[in-house]
């Protein structure tokens, strides 16, 4: 199953879980099933219109899902997902 | 056509004159350049010292806030001493006792579309260390129209950001980041809280690779974005590519020159929290503690639960923020409820959430309960 980590801003919407299990044969199922298990987390990275939102980028291993196929790449098992929200403190 | 070092600049430097990919040309490289520090703060600290220390011809600092004593936890270049004095002040003190051969230049303003071409103009790299979306995003504008790097780091609690934006040579800010989060989604530091030790780390990552671009070694972070976890001590990488359709660095840029910056992110360029849901939303701590004495009213506390250990008012009911949607039917929307958080910003959030939700009798705490501590019931502390 493919792993998603979660960065800390969002763990309070995972039960503090920083690693998750999801289901799905490429990132939008995968994320279908993130925000089916902790369905609090959906407003902060959908916007109203079911898509990604603009400042919340998702990698496979190093690289972005937006230079692959979008929501639509293909995962497999054991792959690593990493959500990376901007943060601006300083 | 560099500087020649004195003889105290030769002993002082001596440890970086052995290095090879240093040497003497190298310091003298470091004497002739300038870096400009946005931000004096958790990230600005260990980066104008480090810096400093180096020895970097000039140093620009950008900073119009003054020192308190809740910096401190982080914030080393400053100190007990230093609390009420104008951090630029309290830094440029520390900088010229650890390093007097270096000039060190001070802005007291906050960085802004008025002033930053102008600030930033004479500096070979900017850094930008400061603590809210606004500015960094105009701080990236500024090094893409100014062709110069911009070392950026960011920080939140354990986790920490680190990237060389050099639009030049390999993507912007804005490439990785189109747009800014929606105002109250992403908590800042001063709500969130932040690990001391956090931007130590990370700012003394951000000055190496200032030192590296300045002196032409290495393999700089253009194109690659750190990923720092300290709880789980966990160092990644991820690869960043120059989008196509950046609106600043893009071949087909539409942005040319600085925008407002609080509009387009719909928050203010500063991390103070804001304590006001606006303009008859409000409550202050004077009125509520009237109040209190004659009727009834619900107590809404939307911190989180080890906040309470910290201080708290009798009777009021936790809900943290990030619950308040999940758990509305716990509430009534009969009741008269006054809202609060620490200092009012993630209680305006939430009344903001209750309106939308149909309740009517809402007001928001003013100032949070750090008001409360301050002018009503001074034994409990603010923090």
């Amino acid at each position: 199953m493919p792993i998603l980590r979660i960065p800390t801003p969002l763990r309070s919407y995972t039960s503090g879980q920083s690693e998750v299990n999801v289901n799905g044969g490429n990132i939008s199922e995968a994320l279908t099933d993130l925000t089916t298990q902790y369905p609090t987390i959906k407003p902060h990275i959908f916007n109203d219109g079911g898509e990604l939102r603009p400042f919340v980028n998702l990698f496979i291993g190093e690289n972005n899902i937006k230079d692959l196929q979008g929501v639509e790449t293909p995962i497999k098992d054991g792959d690593r997902l990493v959500l990376i929200p901007s943060i601006a403190g300083g | 056509m560099f500087p020649e070092l004195s003889r105290d600049e030769i002993l002082r430097y001596s440890r970086h004159l052995l290095i090879p990919e240093v040497g003497l040309e190298g310091q003298r490289k470091l004497k002739n350049s300038s870096a400009l520090i946005i931000g004096t703060g958790g990230l600005g600290s260990p980066v104008a010292l480090y810096l400093a220390a180096a020895g970097i011809g000039r140093i620009g600092l950008v900073d119009y806030d003054v020192v308190d004593s809740s910096n401190l936890q982080r914030q080393v270049i400053h100190g007990t001493s230093t609390v009420g004095k104008l951090k630029v002040e309290s830094a440029r003190d520390k900088l010229i006792d650890l390093n007097p051969d270096i000039q060190v230049d001070v802005y007291n303003e906050p960085f802004t579309s008025e002033n930053a071409l102008r600030i930033a103009r004479d500096y070979d790299i900017i850094l930008d260390g400061t603590d809210n979306f606004p500015t960094r995003y105009l701080t990236n504008d500024v090094a893409v129209f100014l062709g110069k790097p911009n070392v950026y780091a960011s920080i939140y609690r354990f986790d920490g950001q680190a990237s060389v934006f050099y639009a030049k040579e390999g993507p912007c800010y804005r490439c990785l980041f189109p747009e800014p989060p929606p105002p109250g989604l992403v908590p800042s530091c001063a709500e969130g809280g932040v690990l001391g030790v956090l931007p130590g780390t990370i700012g003394t990552i951000q000055a190496t690779e200032a030192l590296k671009l300045l002196l032409g070694i290495g393999e700089p972070l253009i194109g690659k974005l750190l990923l720092y976890n300290a709880l789980d001590m966990t160092f990644d990488f991820v690869k960043l590519k120059k989008n196509p359709n950046c609106r600043v660095c893009g071949p087909n840029a539409d942005i040319k020159e600085l925008i407002d910056y609080e509009e387009f992110c719909g928050v203010p360029s500063h991390d103070h929290e804001e304590g006001s849901a606006g303009a008859g939303l409000d409550i202050t701590v004077q009125e509520l503690s009237e109040r209190m004495k004659s009727n009834h009213l619900k107590l809404l506390d939307v911190r989180e639960p080890h906040e309470l250990e910290i201080s708290a008012l009798p009777n009021a009911t936790n809900i943290p923020l990030g619950q308040l949607a999940a758990r509305l039917s716990e509430l009534d929307t009969a009741d008269e409820m006054v809202i609060f958080c620490k200092s009012g910003g993630r209680s305006a959030r939430g009344l903001e959430l209750l309106v939308s939700a149909g309740f009517k009798k809402v007001k928001n705490l003013k100032g949070g309960i750090n008001a409360w501590a301050r002018e009503v019931d001074t034994n409990l502390p603010v923090y």
